[in-house]
């Protein structure tokens, strides 16, 4: 749980690890709604064209949102976070959501931190790169 | 590879043009639907005690989770859950889709039992040149969200398509 006092430009968050198989890309479908079946179904003829089934987008971004609410551990709240989708990543393979502070300031008497995140894969690419702003409440 | 592409006054004429409402539930069995399915083990999205002591009232929505819509047959779509769209929708014909970014402005956090009402609008439409692509059309939409029962704003998503 981060303190504002103790939260520095360069701190990097702890990092976490995901790699998707089948299942749990049937529970984010089911979870999130988005039943695409480029997610989840090897048969999909577009999962067949790219050669496997694809992360969704939105996972990479929801797991983004884990990655700064673990690090949050609700000592405050979400006020923005945004992300583009710059590359694949395959059901199965390993990606990892990582962060680092950016900057903090005060304003109208909320301490705010601004966040870079971004999920890298196996070669180091950035597939997902985003920012966050979050509140702390003290 | 699309060649060429022109924003047509008729595509122009969408933008800012806000969809009806739809309902948003955010309960505490959706909470859990999300959490599970992004793969969360904080106890404080599944578990309403370790919620509470964590100062919440009930289960906290992730980040980035913004309700689940509800579902009616025929009038939701079937692959996205969303409502379908009783307006006129972007003709552009471009048959290639690929998401390019999403960002959510919260005005506060968002807990189970809210329930929001939630309409869509086309924000903006660009034409960009793509080395790999070709002709690119970005339409960013917007989704706004408000309480359903104060009519307060909660959230905005602003999503970027990228047609080709």
């Amino acid at each position: 749980m981060p303190a504002f006092a103790d939260v520095n430009t360069g701190d990097a968050l702890p990092e976490l690890v995901k790699s998707p198989d089948r299942s749990q890309l049937v529970k984010y479908a089911a979870g999130s709604g988005d039943f695409n079946p480029l997610h989840f179904d090897p048969d999909f003829p577009q999962a067949q064209q790219i050669g496997d089934n694809i992360v969704h987008g939105r996972m990479k971004y929801a797991s983004l949102g884990e990655l700064v609410s673990n690090w949050l551990g609700h000592s405050g709240w979400v006020r923005s976070i945004s992300c583009q989708y710059r590359g694949m990543d395959m059901r199965g393979a390993t990606f990892t959501c990582k962060g680092q502070v950016t900057a903090k300031r005060e304003d109208g008497g909320q301490k705010i931190v601004e966040l870079e995140v971004w999920t890298e894969d196996t070669q180091g690419a950035r597939t997902t790169p985003g920012t966050a702003t979050v509140v702390l409440r003290a | 590879m699309a060649e060429s592409f022109e924003i047509t006054d008729e595509m122009r004429a969408l933008v800012g043009v806000e969809s009806e409402s739809w309902t948003h539930e955010v309960t505490t069995t959706s909470v859990r639907a999300f959490a599970r399915g992004v793969g969360y083990t904080d106890p404080v999205y599944f578990d309403e005690a370790e919620a509470r002591k964590a100062g919440y009232s009930s289960l906290p929505a992730p980040p980035t989770y913004l309700g689940t819509p509800v579902f009616i047959p025929g009038r939701s779509n079937d692959t996205f859950s969303g409502p379908r769209p009783t307006g006129p929708t972007l003709n552009h014909g471009l048959p290639g889709l690929l998401d390019g970014g999403t960002e959510t402005i919260y005005e506060r956090p968002i807990v189970a039992g809210d329930v929001l009402n939630v309409t869509t609008k086309l924000a903006d439409l660009e034409v960009k040149q793509s080395r790999g692509l070709g002709v690119m059309l970005i339409s960013t939409t917007e989704t706004i969200c408000r309480d359903a029962h104060t009519g307060d704003l909660v959230a905005r998503q602003r999503a970027q398509a990228i047609f080709y």
